[in-house]
């Protein structure tokens, strides 16, 4: 069964100390899908993420990303996956062109394929006449469509994207979001958290969590229909006013 | 290994584009032995001195003008009363007044005896003694010289050798000492620093989820600073050879490997550091405040540890600096081989064992 979907868990849970900070998730994420991954600040949307990606062990349950198990095939799991992180994480003081190169250079690739893929990506992001420009100097939206390109630069086939829009202009975010659609048509499985409701409803499916525990899970449309609500706004709200932890 | 040489490419980058940090990386060994070897020193030259000669006749005479052609006085000021001798204190010129009571040429000829009285002004006390010292050794060649064609009962004669530096020159001091620091500047702060930057600026988490392993990270981190140290090493030893005049009289095979021994462990102290810090701020306070401080104080080379508290001494053997200290010393100055410095080199070793598993573990802790 595990062939079929990118990301299996089964009361997923981590704690730290007697704080619950994900409790018993169990959720699936089909191959090429793009997946909302929604909750307020605090809900456990990081954590869970952080598990899935390798970067934190969970406490029990079970999970499988690209059908590889989270707890022994860890290694096998962080060839499969780009990850960009809420931080801006390319180097500041390297060009364009060496950020890419790094990046491919710690996945493997050869280099006719960086050398390949940093030119298409140069080409799609207009960004040929900055290839030899340090990172630095370019403006935070283009940087982060940048990461975004750097993060699926070895066709990885799930990408996990960590409040990707964060402080990014609305034009930039549609833009964004162009980039994570053709991604995902390309097969690659996206999945996304956002605070950014309108964002929500330009993904597959989504989900919400609250106080550790995923609340609800389904389309945009049949969520709006399930809580009676004209926006996926509406449905966040109605869902995150239930939580007992405060934000932080 | 292509990912591991992107990785150390991609370091390379870091530290020429940053080229205020790399020129001070470099330049900070040639600023040190020259201010050591020019200005800061310990030996008294050219002190000023004022004289207070109440006989004026020609065995003071003499007597003054051999003082005065040692390279260790200049004769500042001559006094002409005793109430002067405060006067010259206070204006704080001088810092030793010779006096030389009335009839000083008759005693010495008539009575055999004659007295002279210096004063020193021991608000610095090393300099005092120093200058005291100096000065009687001085007396005492005077006294020998007009002595020379008498026979006396019973003298013995000190033939003093001084071994290893013959000129008592401060710079054997402080080379050892120089190296030593810039090693554990340049290796263990740069080393803590570059890692936690990473943390801070989050791009570690992307290397964390990549295939790249972490061990690989740190040692990729790490070889850059390998080799700048090495250049160091080279640029404090051309100095110190050429400049300062300090030779090599040991093996400089086994000083260069007992050099990468101390850099080894220096690194994975930034490493250990760079496991408990958060911040650049951090690492650079920790590794100023638990690292060179005790490295200038403890290391035997600003200081001598025999003259510490017990206390003191005992901490002292923590420092990695004190036993690197010791290896120069023995090896560069003294020219001795491994069999002298095998107690050193074993806990050197042991401390790099220590020192590095620890930090491997720490690293290991904050991914899970």
């Amino acid at each position: 069964m595990s062939e079929q979907k990118a990301i299996t868990t089964n009361k997923l849970t981590k704690k730290f100390g007697d704080f619950t900070a994900v409790d018993e998730i169990s959720f699936e994420v089909n191959k090429g899908e793009i997946f909302g991954f929604l909750g307020a600040n605090g809900a456990g949307k990081t954590t869970a993420m952080r598990m899935l990606c390798g970067l934190s062990l969970p406490t029990s349950g079970e999970a499988t990303v690209a059908g590889l198990n989270v707890y022994k095939e860890n290694e096998k799991i962080k060839r499969s996956i780009g990850y960009m992180s809420q931080k801006f994480s390319l180097y500041d003081d390297l060009t364009v062109k060496e950020n890419m190169r790094f990046y491919g250079g710690i996945y493997g690739k050869s280099n006719a394929f960086i050398k390949q893929k940093t030119a298409y990506i140069l080409d799609h992001l207009h960004l040929e006449k900055e290839a030899n420009v340090l990172v630095k100097s370019l403006p935070l939206g283009w940087k982060q469509k940048l990461a975004f390109s750097v993060a699926v630069f070895h066709a990885p086939e799930i990408v996990f994207l960590d409040e990707p829009t964060g402080g990014v202009d609305p034009v930039t975010r549609r833009e964004f979001w162009n980039m994570i659609y053709v991604a995902a048509a390309g097969g690659t499985t996206v999945f996304v958290t956002t605070h950014y409701m309108d964002e929500a409803e330009y993904c597959d499916r989504v989900s919400i969590m609250v106080d550790g525990r995923i609340d609800a899970l389904d389309t945009p449309i049949r969520l709006k229909e399930k809580f009676n609500a004209a926006s996926m706004d509406e449905v966040f709200l109605k869902l995150a006013r239930k939580a007992a932890r405060a934000a932080d | 290994m292509k990912q591991f040489l992107s990785f150390v490419k991609k370091e390379f980058f870091h530290i020429f584009r940053d080229k205020r940090t790399l020129f001070i990386l470099l330049g900070m060994p040639i600023a040190q032995i020259i201010i050591f070897g020019f200005a800061l020193t310990n030996e008294v030259k050219n002190a000023k001195i004022a004289i207070l000669d109440h006989s004026k006749d020609a065995s003071t005479a003499s007597l003054i003008t051999e003082i005065e052609s040692s390279r260790y006085f200049e004769i500042a000021e001559s006094l002409h009363s005793d109430a002067d001798i405060q006067t010259a204190f206070h204006k704080g010129i001088v810092k030793m007044v010779m006096v030389l009571p009335s009839n000083f040429g008759n005693n010495l000829k008539h009575f055999n005896k004659a007295q002279v009285q210096l004063i020193a002004d021991a608000s610095d006390p090393n300099v005092a003694n120093q200058l005291v010292n100096y000065a009687s050794a001085i007396i005492r060649d005077y006294q020998k010289r007009i002595t020379n064609n008498r026979q006396l009962p019973y003298t013995i004669n000190t033939e003093i050798r001084m071994l290893y530096n013959p000129q008592m020159k401060g710079s054997y001091n402080f080379v050892p000492g120089v190296m030593a620091m810039v090693l554990l500047l340049v290796c263990t702060m740069m080393t803590a620093i570059t890692i936690v930057k990473e943390k801070e600026t989050g791009t570690m988490e992307i290397l964390l989820v990549s295939p790249v392993k972490p061990m690989r990270i740190v040692i990729a981190k790490a070889i850059p600073y390998l080799l700048l140290s090495t250049i160091n090493i080279f640029t404090i030893l051309l100095l110190s050879v050429f400049v300062l005049e300090v030779p090599i009289n040991g093996s400089l095979i086994l000083l260069l490997a007992v050099s990468i021994l101390f850099i080894l462990v220096s690194l994975s102290l930034g490493l250990l550091i760079s496991a408990g810090a958060d911040t650049q701020q951090t690492a650079m306070f920790i590794s100023l405040i638990a690292l060179f401080l005790p490295t200038v104080m403890l290391s035997g080379f600003m200081f001598p540890i025999e003259n510490m508290p017990t206390p003191l001494r005992v901490v002292s053997n923590i420092v990695p600096a004190k036993w690197y200290y010791n290896i120069v010393k023995t090896v560069m100055i003294k020219g001795l081989g491994v069999t002298a410095i095998w107690k050193e080199l074993l806990i050197l070793s042991g401390m790099l064992m220590f020192f590095l598993s620890l930090a491997i573990k720490k690293f290991k802790i904050r991914l899970a």
